[in-house]
């Protein structure tokens, strides 16, 4: 058994009685929230749209017409959504907590702006002469959801982001022919890499 | 409820909650950094010696202190194994600590009531 611990306690003054139970509450939930952002992201969830976004670029390569393309990375962020809300909702089980506290609320609300910005402009470009340029928007736009999203979660997630605007910075610049084969890199191997980065870091 | 003795440490309850009375305070889950492992483990299937040392920002030994004190309450449960040479150990709640800790959420909002309808 060892020695009762004589280090200060922290706080010197005791607060009023009640005031003394909100603090605690208080420290209870920060440390949750903080804790939580250990297990925010499921890792193998990010592999396995990595192994989906890849087989996506395969065909989308093979279409004829923009239009069909597009159908095929439509079908591909769908199935990508889906799988990795499955994949995060398991991680969250095992973990006993729910997927939506205080920081995966925060994740998903500041996610989402930018996606919305995506489907926006993916709508008004169609067809126009900058479709070409959609794979390197998906990407900054996507990089800069994960950026700031991830600002709520362990550090690992927001370098992912910077990564995927770097390289819808580059796309941005590379020849249009290009945004397919820039797709596949970021979509499929940079989410294998950072997927099994975090399953092996950060409990799966 | 029940209350857990451990004699050697009536000194680290800085409050008193005559509100419920200081015998149904569970006073191995009331000090801040044992809160603090039980808070952050409630939310994690697992956690390592030093994810939770970087959470609760504590020294290792404060640190490895207290969480005996909950291991040998078996609140929680710690598997020591290797990464490489380096000794690495894996923290998890047990369903008594998660009891525990409820009760404990349980008394602090009780608390917040009673001062409310005051």
């Amino acid at each position: 058994m060892t020695a009762p611990s004589t280090l200060p306690e922290g706080r010197a003054e005791p607060l009023p009685l009640h005031g003394q139970a909100i603090a605690d509450l208080r420290y209870i939930r920060r440390t949750m929230e903080r804790a939580g952002a250990f297990t925010a992201i499921s890792g193998w969830g990010l592999v396995a749209t990595g192994i989906t976004a890849l087989g996506a670029a395969f065909m989308a390569a093979r279409q004829p017409t923009t239009e069909a393309w597009l159908g095929i990375w439509l079908a591909e962020a769908v199935l990508a959504l889906i799988v990795s809300l499955w994949a995060s909702d398991r991680k969250a089980r095992a973990a006993r907590i729910p997927l939506l506290n205080g920081p995966g609320r925060m994740f998903v609300f500041a996610f989402t702006v930018p996606m919305v910005v995506g489907a926006l402009l993916t709508v008004a470009f169609l067809g126009g002469p900058l479709a070409g340029r959609l794979a390197a928007i998906w990407l900054l736009l996507y990089g800069a959801g994960i950026a700031t999203a991830g600002a709520f979660s362990v550090r690992i997630v927001p370098t992912m982001g910077i990564v995927f605007m770097l390289l819808g910075a580059a796309a941005l610049f590379s020849p249009m022919g290009w945004g397919n084969a820039y797709l596949a890199a970021a979509f499929g191997g940079l989410h294998i890499v950072f997927g099994l980065m975090i399953a092996r870091q950060h409990g799966g | 409820m029940k209350n857990r003795s451990h004699s050697a440490e009536p000194r680290e309850v800085r409050v008193s909650y005559p509100a419920l009375g200081t015998r149904s305070l569970d006073r191995l889950i009331h000090e801040r950094v044992r809160l603090g492992i039980a808070s952050a483990l409630a939310v994690n299937e697992s956690l390592s010696f030093n994810d939770l040392k970087s959470l609760l920002k504590t020294s290792d030994g404060n640190l490895s202190v207290h969480a005996r004190k909950l291991e040998e309450a078996q609140y929680i449960s710690c598997t020591k194994s290797f990464a490489g040479r380096m000794p690495k150990s894996e923290y998890r709640l047990t369903p008594a600590g998660r009891k525990a800790l409820e009760r404990y959420l349980d008394h602090m909002e009780a608390l917040i009531r009673a001062t409310r309808e005051r």
